[in-house]
């Protein structure tokens, strides 16, 4: 067995020392330039064949890569040192934002610094899961009721702030960050079952406290029919573009929705519904099973991870980044209400790229820094 | 409720973890099979419904195209229009063998080779759901055979849109320009969305200088459309602007007149009116039917043109610099006035050439002969090239460059056409510059009679003689008078615009000069007498030869041909009435031989026709009634 063994255990070190003097994970790589690839194609489509636009993607991308490049070169102990202090200057800038922020599309969401604009609700995005992850770490797993009730208010202070703005889409995705890392920490079921009871009782309460356009959507989701040419337009042209696109879809730069301008908001939000037009289901299948391999090699790294804030860190990461997609397809597909998120790599945009592609950096980082010891 | 351990247990911690993860896993893998099962739904259950909804998805945005200004001349004469045309378009998704269609249309209607290629190379790059043209300009009778046969040709359809078409035909073709398809490059540089549903750009001349006040504004309308795209009501629309009209400075008549009168000759005529900078007549010759261009030309017809040795693609105009010649000595002679170098009653001995210090080199006149004793009115009546020889070596080459400047002979004029080069006026500084070697003494010499570097467009000439003709006063030429919009009839007149004039030391320099160009036309001895002797009214002139250098020799070519076309080129340049100029000419005929011969009676008529036939002698423009 150990004449066998040695070798193989020699050739896997050989191998992943060389990614891993780079800090670099090779199949989080690959799954991530495919989904780069895609999104430049799709893109070029559906906005028209401007070529302009795919280039500035190309340089977003550019820009996202270094960050997970930098942020992998990391060692993840720092990280878990500075997590309070992130975590408390995204509050206070959140805070920063209510009080002096820019007004972009109706939603207060911008903070100027001059140089350029920017959105703490971004910081939050990473900076959530590191602090509930860092609060929960130093002590036995599973929490108490005391430590639960405590994290429960660190997640939701901020959760709050950005529904303010309002920003109902990130406000999802930082609170589903932090419920992760308390998922992963082993809160038993029934907890988790009782909590899902309260917020179901609780959602009249809800509609009470959501802005006019927030409702319009709720109720444009609940029937989109209603109201052809206004609110439920993006709907119906999305499920248009998805169902006329069959098994095969029409064909690249073929797809009438989108190039004939009936699709709206078709190089961002509903840039799904462009691609599923064009390549049908079988372009959805491969779209679908390249995020499945992200998602799974990240919970991987999870599993593998040495130590308990790595290990939280990095499964909220993940189960953040498949919350995305999910609620970004099922708002196009009519399964969900929309309320503006992208789909990750793919929709044409910039600050939640970098966000994202800053957590692949980090679970690189937490992956490649692991101190590897012979069982 | 979790126990209570105040001990982290490492490996309890990792099984827990490890379960989490691998119900996450479970729990991502379901939600995506449950958006699997709402995309299966829509794409492949409900598909033949949402394809249906797709098809005829009510509501399309249809651009409409705005209509082309008009352009006129000064008198209200049409020189381009819009005129109606029907083509055959295919919308290739709903076409299914786009082979065999191609042969049926064939037998109603006549589709070349050419319509074929530019169809298939179109319809390549262009997407499946959008019209492609196959035929442009189909007669009537071709289009009432479609329409008779149409039920057999499902996806084809006619189309009706507005061309192009220059009813004057060659007349003026140099400086109107033509439209032609849009091409990549141009696709580069304008705003693509507001040439939506427009087939056609300003390729050359005033079409392509007036692109954007010709063009116009796009509108926009939202039809309902059926599955077959065809449109059964207007819901909403913005209607296009439509492009400005341009009103000409130009003369039809005049311009007509000075092509017919250079004839099958090649060469260029342009007449100013110096008073205001307006552009009568811009000639080049041979032209071409701008016509041949707007839908598309035939490379066959193309390629005679392009390789023609006439060369009537060329736009001598703007864009043939020629030597200017003796055209250039009433300027040097007015340098010499002005620079206070030469004193007119002076004379100096023509023995019929001229001979630098140090230098075995003999500097020929025209005249074998010699002129005998010249001074300066004689120097310019008899175009005597020894006295420029002596009066350019006495100014130096620095005088001369920066007095000829001034007159815009180193310069483009400005005109507001597409397409000009400037001409060339030789220094020191640009020799080094361009040959990088030092001015030679020479080159000072042969400046003075207007050969050598010096290089001028028919143009610019014709501008140099207006500032000439008004003491100085240097107008910027044009050639588009006021725009009109169509709607309102609005006018809006362009402003004539002056450019720097030319210093000027003493008024009695610039008048003897000019009455000194008088006596070139009718003096008895003057080189263009033979316009002179029976004219109405004044004329103020100047004949010149340049010589035919560095002429490419085609070896096709007959031995006379040849001959011909080692000839010099003839040159004159006039303005009358000498003392209250109201129009300013330059001719260019090119291996013409003499300019007081060729040149002198093509101004002639072109004077003749503004000012005797166009009523323009008597004082006021309008004022040919009033006494």
């Amino acid at each position: 067995m150990s004449l066998l063994d040695t070798p193989v255990h020699d050739l896997g070190q050989r191998r992943r020392s060389l990614a891993q003097s780079l800090h670099i994970d090779p199949p989080l790589l690959l799954g991530l330039l495919l989904l780069s690839g895609i999104s430049l194609f799709v893109l070029y489509s559906a906005s028209g064949q401007n070529i302009d636009l795919v280039w500035r993607q190309v340089v977003r991308l550019g820009v996202g890569f270094t960050v997970m490049f930098a942020l992998a070169q990391l060692n993840p102990a720092p990280l878990k040192r500075w997590a309070p202090w992130i975590f408390a200057i995204g509050l206070g800038l959140l805070v920063a934002v209510l009080v002096a922020g820019e007004i972009g599309k109706g939603a207060q969401r911008w903070l100027d610094l001059g140089v350029f604009r920017f959105q703490p609700s971004e910081v939050m995005k990473l900076a959530m899961p590191m602090m509930v992850a860092w609060y929960l770490s130093d002590h036995p797993l599973p929490p108490t009721a005391k430590r639960l009730a405590i994290a429960g208010l660190i997640i939701i202070v901020p959760t709050l702030l950005i529904a303010r703005q309002p920003d109902l889409g990130t406000a999802v995705l930082v609170a589903s960050a932090g419920i992760f890392v308390l998922l992963f920490a082993g809160i038993p079921w029934r907890v988790v079952t009782g909590f899902a009871a309260l917020g179901a009782a609780l959602a009249p309460l809800l509609w009470y406290f959501m802005h006019d356009y927030q409702r319009q959507r709720v109720l444009t989701f609940l029937n989109p029919e209603q109201d052809p040419l206004g609110a439920g337009y993006h709907i119906i042209q999305s499920k248009i573009a998805i169902g006329s696109g069959g098994l095969y879809g029409k064909g690249w730069l073929n797809g009438t929705q989108s190039q004939l301008n009936f699709l709206p908001e078709r190089s961002t939000d509903f840039i799904f519904a462009a691609y599923a037009e064009e390549f049908g289901l079988f372009g959805i299948l491969v779209l679908l099973a390249i995020y499945l391999f992200i998602i799974m090699r990240g919970l991987l790294i999870a599993v593998q991870a040495q130590d308990t804030f790595t290990r939280l860190l990095a499964g909220s990461l993940v189960m953040t980044f498949f919350i995305y997609i999910f609620v970004n397809i099922g708002m196009v597909t009519g399964l969900l209400p929309v309320v503006g998120l992208p789909l990750p790599l793919v929709s044409y945009g910039g600050t939640s790229m970098v966000t994202l592609m800053a957590a692949f950096g980090i679970l690189m980082s937490i992956h490649t820094h692991r101190k590897l010891l012979p069982r | 409720m979790a126990k209570p351990t105040t001990l982290k247990d490492h490996f309890r911690e990792t099984r827990l973890f490890t379960h989490r993860a691998v119900t996450a896993l479970a729990f991502t893998i379901v939600l995506m099979l449950m958006l699997l099962t709402r995309l299966v739904n829509l794409q492949v259950i409900e598909h033949d419904a949402y394809a249906v909804l797709s098809d005829n998805n009510r509501v399309h945005i249809a651009a409409l195209p705005p209509t082309r200004g008009l352009i006129f001349d000064r008198n209200g004469v049409l020189l381009a229009q819009n005129l109606p045309s029907y083509s055959l378009q295919l919308v290739p998704e709903q076409v299914d063998d786009i082979d065999a269609t191609i042969e049926q249309l064939r037998q109603l209607i006549a589709i070349t080779a050419d319509d074929e290629q530019r169809f298939r190379k179109r319809y390549k790059s262009s997407r499946r759901f959008k019209p492609i043209t196959l035929r442009t300009r189909l007669s009537d009778e071709e289009v009432a055979r479609f329409a008779v046969n149409r039920h057999r040709f499902p996806g084809v359809d006619i189309a009706a849109r507005l061309y192009r078409h220059y009813p004057q035909g060659a007349l003026a073709v140099h400086a109107l320009g033509y439209v032609g398809r849009i091409n990549e490059r141009e696709l580069q540089s304008i705003d693509v969305s507001n040439y939506e549903g427009t087939d056609f750009i300003g390729k050359t001349g005033v079409e392509k200088f007036y692109e954007d006040i010709l063009h116009g504004e796009v509108g926009v309308q939202q039809v309902e459309t059926n599955a077959q795209g065809r449109t059964l009501r207007v819901l909403e629309q913005t209607p296009p602007e439509p492009g400005l009209n341009l009103h000409l400075t130009l003369d039809a008549d005049m311009q007509r007149i000075a092509e017919q009168a250079l004839g099958e000759e090649r060469g260029a005529v342009v007449a100013i009116d110096p008073r205001d900078g307006s552009v009568l007549v811009l000639a080049s010759m041979p032209g071409f039917d701008p016509n041949l261009f707007v839908g598309g030309i035939d490379s066959k017809t193309y390629h005679t043109l392009r390789d023609s040795p006439d060369q009537p693609l060329f736009n001598r105009v703007l864009r043939g610099r020629y030597p200017p010649g003796s055209t250039l000595k009433p300027f040097i002679g007015l340098a010499g006035l002005e620079y206070d170098v030469v004193d007119p009653s002076a004379s100096i001995y023509c023995p019929g050439w001229y001979r630098l210090d140090g230098d075995d080199h003999k500097y020929r006149d025209w005249k074998k002969s010699g002129h005998g004793p010249v001074a300066l009115n004689r120097s310019l009546v008899e175009s005597c090239d020894v006295y420029y020889y002596d009066l350019a070596l006495t100014l130096g080459i620095d005088r001369i460059s920066s007095f000829l400047e001034p007159f815009g002979l180193n310069d483009l004029t400005g005109i507001d056409t597409s397409g000009e080069l400037a001409g060339l006026v030789p220094s020191r500084e640009w020799k080094r510059r361009v040959k990088r070697e030092p001015w030679y003494p020479g080159e000072t010499l042969i400046t003075g009679i207007g050969q050598g570097f010096n290089l001028v467009t028919p143009l610019a000439l014709a501008s140099a003689t207006a500032t000439l003709s008004t003491y100085g006063q240097h107008l910027r030429p044009r050639i588009v008078a006021a725009t009109e919009d169509p709607d309102t009839g609005d006018v809006v007149d362009f402003p004539v615009v002056s450019n720097i004039a030319v210093p000027v030391e003493d008024h009695a320099n610039w008048h003897y000069i000019i009455k000194a160009m008088t006596d070139v036309v009718h003096n008895h001895r003057g080189t263009a007498r033979r316009i002179g002797h029976d004219a109405p009214y004044e004329i103020a002139g100047k004949t010149g030869t340049a010589q035919v250098f560095g002429i490419k020799q085609d070896e096709e070519y007959v031995a006379e041909d040849i001959q011909k076309r080692l000839r010099d080129h003839a040159l004159f340049i006039a303005f009358a009435p000498a003392h209250e100029p109201k129009i300013a000419v330059a001719v260019i005929v090119e291996n013409g031989g003499s300019g007081g011969a060729v040149a002198a009676p093509i101004a002639r008529k072109v004077m003749d026709a503004w000012l005797l036939d166009k009523g323009h002698l008597s004082d006021a423009p309008n004022a040919g009634e009033t006494p």
